[in-house]
Order: structure tokens, then sequence, then C-alpha cells
């Protein structure tokens, strides 16, 4: 009678994918989240972009570090390799994964508690090193599992449910993240699916480090009048740049935009993203144009979203570091241990 | 679209699927939940306020509620709702204590009701306890109508027909049985306030075709024939017996005649297997018991030998449609098939009659001689006549015979107070939230994903030796309660406050049938499209909020909700809540009727 199972039986008129698969098989186990929460949005965003790009569930790790927003990972793709790591350091984690096998889609998801706070020296260096995968940060001002401390994502002057003002500078991570080097950078909303989803499947089709701060309101204790991660505050200040349309690369494109309007770009997988100009002269290949635009929207209490940054053109870690093309699991030992004359031609060069 | 106004009855009524098929509306989800509960008593008197047969029923009801049920369009096959009635009436307690008192003092009105069928039946049990003083006549030395004369009683047992027959008659009907009305004209000088008209469609129909009048004898017609065998004037039939018509009728001639000592019994029909009138699971219950059902076999001659009825001979037929894509029956040119038998049984069609009703006492009569009736109130053109059931609109069912009692029932009581028959009394409905805790629900919500239990049957080495054993054993409470546990609670309805909304789509994430989108409005058909999972299903509503603060509305597509209650659990402002939607029609005397 309380918190049943989802039901089994799904509509017949749900469309499914290429692999034959439509978002039910993509599910995870029913969320422990409270109702509303904005992380349960981005759970089911992150399925209907898995659906829609037709991602083999096997070929995604998931990870993740701790906190509500952390916890996530359990609720969708139940079906793909997961890691819920320490608090803070899903970076490391992540970063020894990818390493390991450049072949999977990485997708991590944190809190800004995980994130901003304990975990933020770790951010920044996952950021620093390019590691080829999507980080998504789920970001509600506050520490949500541990009952609503505020966080240092939390604008100044935003008040908590149980009325505690932040009183610092907060930090803005996508700014951050574009400081960094990242290569692929944007902020969305978890209210808006057809800006996120979208930009969770630009993210996954990136080659370098992408990153989504998805402001994500917690209901239960950081979701008044004024709080700048509340829904209420977020429906009508959040202003999107430019908007999105994501084509797998399988697909044709059939719509044609007026010249100017729209700015068609070809990620590496050959999937093409679409964006269109709402107003302003924004140039999102442009570092310094996207973080005065973040600066500039900011000001006016307003909050810029959409893909903020891209360059398509940095080379990611594994080719800075010229790694083994195959994961590890494929090498043979005949390549792990190629034999004493390979090791004495190696000492050779040493000589 | 235009927000949905639910404060109209009809809006969550349609979303029970199945109490909005039943012509007599019952409350269905509500009793299946009492059988859940083990109350049966409690689940048998709701049936019995609405469908007055409940344990007759139970056995024998055309259940246009099954076809309707959501349960079908979610899985493969819906509730075995009919059969859980039947459950109610297995294993209920004494119910006298529950039945309505009847005054002592009448109201001074007295009812006319001619034939003693669940038509005039349901208008007697609705105005006894009103204080009417109500008269029946029944040509039969018994009541009970059609279903006493023509099911047979291994589908329903003479106990369970008398029993809520009783249930009726004992509340104080003055029985004429064995009195035929043979003038309307001197009915009506009789004075009553009152005359109800519950008749049937009582004339059969013979084929006749070349060789009939030598092979008479052993042509009979399939109504009358049942009629005979339930009042114990025919006791036996010849050893091959052919039954015409593929109907209903024609299903219990041919089981009746397997159980009268007919060794070859044979069905045949006219057009398609799937053009079969009769229901789909009669149909599997005639051929369970090995009656063979030929299809495409049109009935030319009856063959006879020294004035005695030997064969019949058929014609093979193909289906083929014309230009118009009307459906025609072309001969196959194949040789003719000749069938031996000793009897013929036509179930090829009833009609009804009224040679009795005078035609200028102000009741007018249609071109197919039905009475000229208003479709809500059953009033004749003869402000004083009513009629229902078979007599009204021609051949139907019991339970189409009770919804027109009742209505009829309603239209005499206001007749007879001076009151207008077209005010209606509005139904009773009651809207009552389910939430219990922040996830509980005082329904259970976690439904069962089992598909249809089977109900057991007698074996057939027995039933077909005896005709009054019955078939069907019913469900057992075990196995009823699983059953109960598919129904979907369509009762418990989503109602949605679009002012209490945020808008954080915790609703739609969590919906497993996609009913939900937050959407720009637009037009029915523009909007069904765009929903998450299209809404191609039209008989099916749309339930649409008023704009919320982003300018998107709502939409719900009825169509395959669950009625799981999660998009209310999961909702943090509780926008969503489950409500239970009782509806119960306005019988005669309703408290709610005008003065
Ligand atoms: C073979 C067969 C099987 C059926 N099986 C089912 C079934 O399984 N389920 C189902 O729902 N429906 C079934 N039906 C249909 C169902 O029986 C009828 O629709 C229903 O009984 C109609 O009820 P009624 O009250 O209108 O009339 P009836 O039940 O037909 O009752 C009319 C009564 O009026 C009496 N009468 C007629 N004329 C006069 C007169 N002038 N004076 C006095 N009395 C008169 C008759 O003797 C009869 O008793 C079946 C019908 C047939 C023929
Ligand atoms: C090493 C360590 N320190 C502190 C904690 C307590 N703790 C658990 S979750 C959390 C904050 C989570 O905040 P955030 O990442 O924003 O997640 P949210 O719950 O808000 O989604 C903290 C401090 C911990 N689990 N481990
Ligand atoms: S506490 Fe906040 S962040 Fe955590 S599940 Fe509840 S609403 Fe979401
Ligand atoms: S699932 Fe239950 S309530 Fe819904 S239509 Fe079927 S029997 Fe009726
Ligand atoms: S009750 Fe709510 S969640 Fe369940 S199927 Fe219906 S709309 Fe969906
Ligand atoms: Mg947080």
């Amino acid at each position: 009678m309380t918190y049943i199972r989802k039901p089994k039986f799904a509509n017949p008129h749900i469309r499914s994918n290429d692999l034959g698969l439509t978002h039910r098989d993509y599910e995870g186990s029913l969320t422990t989240l409270c109702g509303g929460c904005g992380h349960d949005s981005i759970s089911a965003a992150i399925i209907q972009a898995a659906v829609g790009m037709s991602l083999p569930p096997h070929r995604v790790a998931k990870l993740s570090g701790i906190g509500c927003s952390s916890k996530i990972p359990a609720y969708f793709l139940s079906r793909s390799h997961g890691f819920n790591s320490v608090h803070g350091r899903m970076p490391s984690v992540a970063t020894g994964a990818n390493m390991a096998n450049k072949e999977l889609y990485f997708l991590g998801v944190s809190g800004d508690g995980d994130s901003a706070s304990i975990g933020l020296g770790q951010f920044c260096h996952i950021v620093r090193r390019r590691i080829n995968m999507l980080y998504i940060v789920a970001n509600n001002g506050t520490y949500g599992l541990t009952k609503g401390q505020l966080s240092a994502t939390a604008d100044p002057g935003s008040r908590t449910k149980s009325g505690e003002e932040s009183q610092y500078d907060n930090i803005d991570m996508a700014t951050l993240a574009i400081e960094l080097g990242a290569s692929f950078v944007a902020r969305s909303f978890s209210g808006d699916k057809s800006q996120l989803v979208p930009l969770i499947q630009a993210g996954l089709s990136h080659k370098g480090f992408a990153f989504i701060d998805v402001i994500s309101p917690c209901v239960t204790f950081n979701n008044t009048d004024f709080s700048t991660h509340g829904y209420k505050n977020t429906w009508e200040n959040y202003q999107a740049l430019s908007s999105i349309d994501y084509v797998p690369m399988r697909k044709e494109i059939t719509t044609s935009y007026g010249a100017g309007e729209d700015k068609e770009i070809t990620l590496h997988d050959g999937s093409v993203i679409h964006l269109h100009k709402t107003g302003s002269d924004y140039r999102p290949e442009d570092r310094d144009n996207a973080l005065s635009h973040i600066s500039d929207y900011r000001k006016k209490g307003k909050i810029a979203t959409g893909l903020l940054y891209i360059n398509q053109d940095q080379a990611d870690f594994h080719e800075l570091n010229d790694s083994v093309d195959k994961p590890l699991n494929t090498l043979a030992s005949s390549d792990l241990c190629p034999g004493n004359e390979v090791l004495q031609s190696i000492n050779e060069t040493f000589r | 679209m235009k927000a949905t106004d639910i404060s109209n009855p009809d809006y969550f009524h349609k979303v029970v699927d199945c109490q909005w098929a039943c012509p007599a509306h019952t409350p269905v989800p509500e009793y299946i939940r009492l059988i859940a509960a083990g109350r049966y008593t409690d689940a048998y008197m709701i049936n019995w306020h609405s469908n007055v047969f409940p344990g007759i029923l139970g056995r024998t009801c055309d259940r246009p509620c099954e076809p309707a049920c959501r349960r079908g369009r979610v899985e493969e096959q819906p509730v075995a709702i009919c059969r859980l009635k039947r459950v109610a009436a297995d294993y209920k307690e004494d119910i006298s204590t529950r039945l309505p008192p009847v005054p002592r003092k009448k109201n001074g009105k007295h009812v006319a009701l001619v034939g003693g069928g669940p038509a005039s039946l349901t208008v007697a049990r609705d105005l006894l306890p009103l204080g009417y003083e109500v008269t029946l006549f029944e040509k039969d030395r018994k009541s009970g109508g059609a279903m006493r004369t023509q099911i047979p009683r291994f589908r329903l047992p003479e106990e369970v027909l008398e029993e809520e027959l009783n249930y009726i008659l004992d509340m104080g009907v003055n029985c004429r049985f064995g009195e035929e009305i043979t003038s309307m004209r001197e009915l009506l000088e009789e004075n009553f306030d009152a005359v109800f008209v519950g008749t049937g469609a009582p004339l059969g129909k013979t084929l006749d075709l070349p060789g009939y009048q030598e092979s008479r004898e052993n042509v009979h017609t399939g109504i009358e024939w049942l009629a005979g065998v339930a009042f114990g004037h025919i006791t036996s039939i010849g050893r091959k017996v052919i039954v015409l018509g593929g109907g209903n009728t024609a299903m219990d001639c041919c089981r009746t005649a397997k159980r009268l000592g007919g060794e070859e019994v044979t069905v045949a029909v006219r057009s398609g297997f799937d053009e079969m009138k009769a229901s789909p699971w009669e149909i599997e219950d005639a051929q369970a018991e090995d009656i063979p059902i030929l299809n495409f076999h049109v009935p030319k001659r009856y063959i006879h030998e020294n004035g005695r009825l030997v064969a019949m001979e058929f014609e093979k037929v193909r289906r083929e449609f014309d230009a118009n894509g009307k459906r025609l029956l072309v001969p196959t040119g194949d040789a003719p098939v000749i069938i031996r038998c000793d009897d013929v049984l036509c179930a090829i069609g009833q009609e009804n009659s009224f040679p009795w009703v005078e035609r200028d006492l102000g009741i007018d009569f249609d071109q197919w001689d039905l009475p000229v009736l208003d479709k809500r109130t059953f009033q004749s053109s003869n402000p004083k006549v009513f009629f229902g059931g078979d007599a009204a609109l021609g051949p139907d069912n019991i339970i189409t015979a009770v919804a027109h009692g009742h209505e009829a029932a309603v239209s005499i009581d206001l007749f007879c107070s001076e009151a207008d028959v077209q005010q209606r009394p509005p139904p009773e409905t009651l809207l009552q939230s389910q939430k219990m805790g922040i996830h509980q629900w005082s329904y259970d919500n976690d439904i069962s994903i089992e598909l249809r239990h089977a109900v057991p049957h007698a074996d057939k080495s027995r039933t077909l030796k005896d005709l009054n054993i019955e078939v069907e054993l019913g469900f057992d409470q075990r196995l009823a309660y699983e059953e109960t546990m598919r129904c979907l609670n369509c009762d418990v309805q989503t109602v949605f406050s679009d002012n209490l909304c945020i808008e954080c789509d915790a609703c739609v994430d969590i919906c497993p049938t996609d009913c939900i989108t937050f959407t720009r409005n637009a037009e029915e058909a523009t909007l069904r499209q765009q929903l998450i999972a299209p809404a191609t299903n039209t008989d099916q509503d749309l339930y649409v909020s008023g704009e919320l603060k982003t300018h998107r509305v709502m939409v719900k597509s009825e169509d395959l909700c669950l009625h799981c209650g999660l998009c209310a659990e999961r909702c943090p402002t509780s926008a969503w809540d489950m409500r239970k939607f009782l509806l119960n029609t306005a019988k005669a005397g309703s408290p709610c009727q005008k003065p």
C-alpha cells in the first residue's frame, strides 16, 4: 500500500528506439527521493536521452559520489555499469575507470555539495585532465541528504526553508569549468526536459570533458520563495542563450534553418546539434564571450542556460598521453608482456 | 482545449469504463474491492441495488462491462467482472434484514405490470418500498420471464433464480400468474394509475424452406422449444439434431439438445464464424461440449421421407465484398452438403408482438411494430403506459431490461406524483480522497500482473447427462481474491488542482503508462498527438487543466491510467490526489428528486 513497485504495464504507444527498447527498458529501481525532487527529473531526462540515442545500456558506466543527487544512478539504466563512490571522490574513480576502458560512455552524476564543497579539488583536476566523460552536477544550493545546510553554490542572500541565509559569494560551477579548461559546458534546469535532454545527448557525444550544471530544486529543504535554486525563481529567471536540438548520427537531417538564425555543429561521433539563436549575439565557441554572458545575466538576476561553451579541437586525456587504443581488459598477455627482446630494446634506450 | 469540467458527473463516470458500459451502471470496482476484503454480503447489496439479480447476472449477464474494461487495454484480458459478481452471491450471508422496508400504509397509487420478466420485476422492486400497490400479470404460472423459460438450468440453477425472484415477490407483489392480458383496453379500463408493459419479445421464427410443410413436426422454433424444456413438457429429442443460427439462443439450443438425447448435434451458421452473434464464451462452452459449428452453410431445404424429416440440404458459400464494401455470401459451387437429422431447431431470431394492444388507445407503433417511446423515460404516447425490456426496443438482455425497469420506475413515480417525467433526478455522487498518509491510500494500488483466471467447470461426463447440473462451478474464495487483485480501481480518480502544481515533473516521470504531459494547449486533435505517448484512442477523454504558471497546461490521457496513485505519491504539493468517485444512478423516490 505504500511505495509500490512501479507497475510493469507500459503504454503501447510509446516509441521504441533502434535497439527496440523503450524508456521503460532504461529505468532503474523506484526512486527513494522526495516526491518533486529535481533529481528525479534528471534521471528521467537521462533515460530519455539514452533512449533517443539508442545507447546500448551495457556500454554505459555511471559514477557518483554521495548525496541525494549521487543516489540517482540507481534509478536509471539498471543494466549499465555503476560505481557509487566516496563523498567528493567520484572524479578519481571516474578517471581510473576511464583509463581502464576508453570505449564506454562515462556518465558522472554528483551534487553541488559533492563537487563544490568536499570534492572541489577533485572536480578541478578532472576538468583540467580532460577526461572524456559527461559530468552532471544536480545543483540545488543545499546539502539535501544531510537535511538542508547551505552549500557553496547558494547565491548570497538565498534562504533555505529553515531560514538560514547564505552569507558568502557562491561558486559558479559552469564558470569554474570553463576556466579550468572543460571543452563542453552547459547549464540547464531539471524542469525543462526539452532543453536538458538534448544537452545530455550532446554532452555524451562530445569528445572530451563535458559538464552540465543542472539547477535541480530540493523541494524539501530549499524550495522557498527566497531560494535562488527553488522552482519559482528558476522558472521565472532562467533564460536560454540558444535553444538546442540533437540529431543522432544515424538519423538523416531533414529540417533546414534560415541562415543566421541557426548554428549547426557536427560532433566527433557524427551526431549534429542545432542551436537556434534566441536574440543575443551569443558565440558558444568563444570562451570570453561565454564567461561575460554568464556574468552579465547573473548581474540582472537571470540564469543563463543552454550550451554555454564548446571547443571541439581540444585533445583529451587519452590523446595527450597516447594511451593504448583498446580497453585494458581486452589486451592479451602477449601485449602486456611483450617478451625479453622488447624489454632489452627498451633498456637500450636508457643506456 | 477548454479545461475539463470535473464537476460534471459524466466525466469521472466515463473513466470507470465498466460502470459506464453497464446499462444499470453498477459501481463495479466498489464491489470488487469488497469481495477482496471478504465482505461478500456488502458486495452483493451494492449489486442488488443496481442490477437487482446479482446471482442470476453473475452467471448469465451479457457483460458489456468486460469488453469495456480498462484491463483489456493494458494487457490481454479484462477482469472477470461478471464471475466476481457471482462470487458475491455465492458467499453472501442472509440478506433479509438488508432489504428495503415496504410500508404497510400504501400511497394510494396502483400500478399494473404486464409480464413477469426482469423488466417488470425491477419496476416492482423500485416502487414497492415507496408505498405503491403493484399487480403483476404473467401468462405463465411462474415469474422470471425468459430467465426461467429460455436460459437453461445448467447455466442458471433453479434455486438461484427462485431466491432472487422471491426477494421481490415477497415484498408484496399482487401476483396474477396464469393470466394472459389479451386486451390493453380492458386493462386500462381497470383504472390503474399507470401500466408497465414488460412482455418481452415472445415471437420466435421458423425457416420456411421447401419441404417445411412435410417436416413440420420435427422443425421447432428455438425459443418455444426451450420454454417447453424449461416447463418439463419436452423431455427428449431425436438422436441427430441440427441447430440453425449463430446467436446465443442457438448455443442454448444445441447444448440443451445434447442433454436431452441428441447424440449428433450440429450447429449450422450462414455467415462466417467471426460474424456469429453469440458471445465468445457461449461459443467456447458449446465447443467444449464437442458440438461442431459449421460456418458458411446456407440451409436450402428440408429433406423428408415418408412424411418424416430425415436430413437438411445446405449450400456452401464464401464471403466476398462488393464495390461498396458490402459483404456478400457467394456460393462456392461445391456440391450441396446433406446432413442427416431427426430434428431441426430454428434459432434465427425473435420478434416483438403486440396483438393484444388495440391501436386506438393513443399508443403509437412505429414501422417495425415497436411502440414509439421516449428513450429516456420509456413513456409511450399514451402518458399512462410505459414499456421496458425486450418489449420496448426489441430483444436484448437481462441487464438492459433491468436498466429500463429502473428508468421506467422513476418515470412512473414522477408521473403518479404529477411531476414532469422529463425532470430526471440526478445521480448520487461522492468524490472522496483516499489519502491516509504520505504514501498510503485506503485502496490497494499494488495491482497484480496475473492474467485472467478461468472459472472451473464441472466434469462434462456428469453435466452432459443432466440438464440441471450447473456447468460452471464459480470461483472459490482464493481464486476470486486473485482475480479481484487484477482490477485497476478505475473509480479512484486522479484529481488535479492546477493552483497547487509547481511543474516539477514528478508525476510525468513516475507514470508507468505515460499518461501525463505538460504542454502548450491546442485543439484536441493536435493535443492528442503532442503528448509523450500519443493518445490515439478517441473514445477515452483527455483531462486538461487550467493554464499553469509557465503558460502550459497539464494534459492527462485517461486511456491507460492504471490508477496506481504514483503520480499523487510523488507530487510534493498534493496537486494530484486520488479520490474515489462513487456514482449511484437515481432510482425511483430518489431524495434528490424535486417534489
Ligand atoms: C435462449 C435465450 C437465452 C438468453 N440468454 C440470456 C443470457 O444468458 N443473458 C442475458 O442477459 N439475456 C439472455 N437472453 C435475453 C433475456 O432473457 C431477455 O432479454 C430478458 O429476459 C428480457 O426481459 P423482459 O423483462 O423484457 O422480458 P421477458 O423476460 O421476456 O419476460 C416477459 C414475460 O412476459 C410474459 N408475457 C408476454 N406477453 C404477456 C401477456 N400478454 N400477458 C401476460 N404475460 C405476458 C411472458 O410469459 C414472459 O414471462 C436470452 C434470451 C433467449 C431467448
Ligand atoms: C566524507 C563525508 N563527509 C560528510 C558526509 C555527509 N554528507 C553526506 S551527503 C552530504 C552533502 C551532499 O550534498 P550534495 O552533493 O549537494 O547532494 P544533495 O543531497 O543536495 O543532492 C554530506 C555533507 C559524508 N557522507 N561523507
Ligand atoms: S532532500 Fe532535497 S535533494 Fe534530497 S531527495 Fe529530498 S528534495 Fe531531493
Ligand atoms: S479494471 Fe476494474 S474498475 Fe477498471 S474497468 Fe476493469 S473492472 Fe472496472
Ligand atoms: S494513477 Fe497517475 S501515475 Fe498511475 S497510471 Fe494513472 S496517471 Fe499514471
Ligand atoms: Mg545539493
